[in-house]
């Protein structure tokens, strides 16, 4: 059972991109893999004033995740609460995860030539923190939500 | 070792406060301070990081070897590059006095470090990139108000209605202020928002008005005809404080909404609408009275018209209005030190302060310098020294910049990157990054004032210096260290605090002294003596105005539209770059590697021009051109296009930028020549360029 989610509040996001550089930063990812995306829909004019809404897509969790039974390694992996992570140790960059990926979420990093996704940021989750794009947001537009146990 | 300290960021010029991680020596961890910004933080922010690492920064002194601009540099040390300036400084002053250097900054709370070295070099020239900036919005509030445009804080957080005019705060971002933005709209505020096209900040708008390019003036004229009109204002405040208030009501006479909406191409309905709106929520209604207003030819006035709304409003020194900055004296602590040095008694040699009287005196305008050196007049200028400012990249026409610059023996870039003024210099001294170097306590005003200071995270990893240990260095060759009264930052901190009673360990808890709990008002029915104004009133007929022979109340003159296939050039910024700045930072330059041109639909389609073409920009009476991407959409208006400011970067070794995109300042051929005479900026947006198609669309598939 997925414990959390990034909830996007559309109203207060300004689609500066800062989520996806605080991502990155965090991680210390060079140029190429971008772990999550802000996206908006064309302009389109309501009442005289141009609108859009805004997306923020990092990785689903799925609760029946097609990249962790094709990893031939075992590296990528579900914990209880839900997190799908790769573990580094066993990575060796073969990339399966990406392809089984409806949403080809996994990227690539050329520098450690492993897979790398989007964890939740659980090292400081794991230590009460909230992910880096969330406690990082220019507006505070994204929210960490854990939800109840049912 | 693990390391946390509080700081300041330093990726664009807002500064906001930071929290910075490191271990073993790198960054790990930025965010926005949490006891101010609650971790927020932009994409600039946090790309900071990447720029320690970034390899095609300069990273030692570096003299060059080739002709101006080629680009042969000869590594040297940092002895070997401050005895080579100070050698010619000397040799310069000797020959030619000492007014011939000029040294011109960004600006900004440690400026004082810069104007203290040159003033005491001996020359009182002294500028900074404020002309490209806020300078039409500074004189417009000290003709007004008799203070400057940092004479007001705003209160957005607690006003009902921010009116911004082509104020795009949430892609010129300020994080402080979009948090109260954000705030003040979450509890159902109002923004209305005008420029000639769709931003982010429209987007988030209230009400929208896209206006005919160069008409703000006209919209602001027909806001105050139906504001006045419907006796929206505040008649006790006017009363109390105001001069000039019955020459606005007979200036304003003709200028009504009907007309104004004609004038912009607007709804005469919407503009009493919005007044309608206004009636509500007054008098806690915010008119910005502009950043970047260096744009239009009658930008000045109308940023003098944005200040009249807020005086009609009443809104000065009252939540959710504009307040009066409060410094240490209001809080009954003493002030810090701060370097100085009186300015010498020479006339400038932009003209401000003998040729041009109604100007601040302090930055005086950088663009006045250019022509002036060409003439050599009034005397000749032989050495520029630029201190983290780009005047290639700020200021319109680097080609004619060149020519003046071509008459000095010395051109030195003090700076993190190479700058395109740097690239072309004699000498470049790098800086360390923000992230690297420590910088001299600030005093940060504020209804709530406090003492702030950037400390570097990480120590220097290439051999670069912070400015105040390069200003100390040069300084003590040219026998002005007395000024630097400092060996180690320590000293200087100590020095600055020694007054306040202070200690830098009273920085440690939050990253800044505070220098009280409550936010300080001031009596609102005893407001005198804060306008600086010759009558102590705030002036609407301003008398530094009359005396100069310019009017107050200047009678509106329609914008000049573009000839057929032209368009008028208005540039902007992204939430993701800081002008060129940035442009080569790997982590953004990912996110924006380049600008697009934005063309409106119709205009678009008469030139046989569709989204993603190539477009060919071209300069007005001139040869230059550049080749860019088209951005097809209706939502700008047709007689503009826009680009994003700082990119068309010409320096090799800044490959992610080089040649990327295109500059708007190198399409201003000619432009240095059009500025304001009585706001003092340059009109930047007054140029016009020519859009076809390009030919290097590929029309076939050629590969073998
Ligand atoms: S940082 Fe926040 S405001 Fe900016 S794009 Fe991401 S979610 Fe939106
Ligand atoms: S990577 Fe794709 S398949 Fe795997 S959990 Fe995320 S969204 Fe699901
Ligand atoms: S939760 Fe962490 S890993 Fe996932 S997108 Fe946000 S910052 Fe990146
Ligand atoms: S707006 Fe962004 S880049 Fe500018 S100072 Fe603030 S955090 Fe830094």
């Amino acid at each position: 059972m997925n414990k959390y989610m990034i909830h996007l509040n559309t109203k207060r996001c300004i689609g500066c991109h800062g989520c996806e550089v605080h991502c990155k930063a965090n991680k210390g990812l060079p140029v190429g893999p971008i772990l999550c995306e802000i996206d908006h829909k064309p302009l389109k004019s309501i009442r005289g004033v141009p609108k859009t809404e805004f997306s923020f897509r990092s990785c689903y969790h799925c609760d029946d995740p097609f990249c962790v039974p094709i990893c031939p390694t075992g590296a990528m992996q579900k914990r209880e609460d839900g997190i799908v992570f790769v573990d580094f140790d066993t990575c060796i960059g073969c990339m399966a995860c990406q392809g089984a990926c409806p949403w080809q979420i996994p990227q690539h990093n050329p520098e450690t030539n492993k897979a790398v996704k989007c964890d939740y940021c659980m090292d400081r989750v794991d230590q009460g923190l909230k992910p880096a794009c969330v406690s990082k947001c220019t507006t505070h537009a994204l929210k960490f939500v854990t939800l109840e146990e049912m | 070792m693990k390391k946390s300290v509080y700081s300041i960021c330093g990726m664009c010029t807002v500064r906001c406060p930071i929290r910075v991680e490191s271990e073993n020596n790198q960054v790990t961890w930025i965010e926005g301070n949490p006891h101010l910004l609650d971790g927020a933080l932009c994409a600039k922010g946090s790309a900071g990081a990447a720029l320690i690492s970034d390899t095609e920064r300069p990273q030692q002194p570096l003299i060059r070897e080739g002709a101006r601009g080629a680009g042969r540099w000869k590594k040297v040390s940092w002895t070997t590059a401050y005895d080579y300036i100070a050698d010619k400084l000397k040799t310069i002053k000797t020959e030619y006095g000492p007014e011939s250097v000029v040294l011109s900054s960004r600006g900004g709370p440690w400026q004082g470090m810069y104007k203290t070295f040159i003033h005491a070099f001996g020359s009182p020239n002294y500028t900074n990139h404020d002309c490209t900036c806020g300078r039409n919005t500074h004189h417009a509030s000290l003709s007004i108000n008799g203070v400057g445009r940092k004479g007001f804080v705003y209160d957005i957080k607690n006003a009902n209605h921010l009116v911004l005019f082509g104020r795009n705060m949430f892609a010129s971002l300020r994080i402080a202020e979009n948090l109260q933005t954000m705030d003040m709209l979450d509890k159902g505020g109002k923004l209305t928002y005008v420029d000639v096209r769709q931003t982010m900040t429209g987007i988030k708008a209230t009400r929208f008005f896209q206006v005919r390019p160069g008409t703000d003036y006209a919209l602001a004229l027909g806001m105050i005809h139906e504001i006045i009109e419907r006796k929206l204002y505040d008649a006790d405040f006017i009363k109390r404080y105001v001069t000039g208030f019955e020459e606005l009501c007979d200036f304003i006479n003709d200028y009504t909404p009907a007309w104004a909406a004609k004038e912009c191409g607007i709804k005469e309905k919407s503009i009493t609408a919005f007044v309608e709106e206004v009636a509500k929520d007054s008098p806690k209604v915010i008119f910005h009275p502009g950043w970047n207003l260096s744009r239009y030819k009658d930008s000045f006035y109308a940023s003098r018209a944005l200040h009249i709304l807020n005086i009609l409003m009443g809104n000065i020194e009252m939540k959710g209005g504009l307040i009066i900055p409060k410094g240490p004296g209001d809080c009954g602590v003493k002030g810090i030190r701060s370097l100085d040095c009186p300015k010498p008694d020479i006339k400038r040699a932009d003209g401000v302060g003998w040729k041009y009287k109604h100007f601040d005196k302090g930055p005086g305008l950088a663009h006045l310098f250019i022509n002036n050196m060409i003439a050599e007049d009034p005397y000749p200028i032989k050495a520029w020294i630029a201190m983290r400012h780009d005047p290639f990249c700020g200021l319109p026409d680097p080609q004619q910049q060149k020519l003046a610059m071509d008459k000095c023996d010395l051109l030195v870039s003090i700076d993190t990157h190479y700058s395109e003024f740097g690239w072309y210099c004699d000498v470049i001294l790098p800086e360390s990054t923000y992230l690297e170097r420590d910088t001299p306590i600030c005093v940060q005003k504020g209804p709530k004032p406090r003492l702030a200071v950037r400390r570097k995270a990480v120590d220097p990893v290439f051999d670069t210096k912070p400015s105040w240990e390069i200003f100390k260095q040069l300084a003590e060759r040219l026998d002005i260290g007395s000024h630097f009264p400092y060996n180690t930052i320590e000293e200087l901190w100590d020095w600055q605090l020694e007054p306040t009673g202070f200690t830098m360990s009273d920085f440690d808890d939050k990253g800044f002294i505070s220098l009280t709990d409550e936010v300080i008002m001031y009596d609102r029915d005893n407001l005198d003596g804060q306008f600086k104004t010759p009558s102590g009133k705030i002036e609407i007929i301003s008398k530094k105005l009359d005396d100069a022979g310019l009017p107050s109340l200047l009678p509106y003159e329609s914008p000049e539209k573009p000839s057929k296939g032209m368009f008028r050039l208005v540039y902007g910024r992204s939430a993701v770059h800081a002008h060129g700045h940035t442009i080569n930072n790997p982590l953004l330059s990912e996110l924006m590697p380049e600008n697009k041109v934005w063309i409106n639909k119709r205009s678009a389609a008469k030139l046989g021009i569709n989204d993603g073409d190539l477009i060919d920009v071209i300069a007005q009476g001139s040869s230059y051109s550049g080749t860019v991407h088209a951005h097809v959409t209706e939502f700008i208006h047709p007689e503009a296009i826009y680009m994003v400011h700082g990119f068309g970067r010409q320096i090799p070794l800044q490959t992610r930028a080089y040649h990327a995109g295109i500059s708007d300042q190198k399409l201003m051929v000619g432009k240095l020549d059009d500025w304001d005479k009585a706001g003092g900026a340059i009109n930047l947006c007054e140029a016009f360029v020519a859009v076809r198609r390009s030919a290097r669309n590929p029309k076939r598939r050629v590969e073998l």
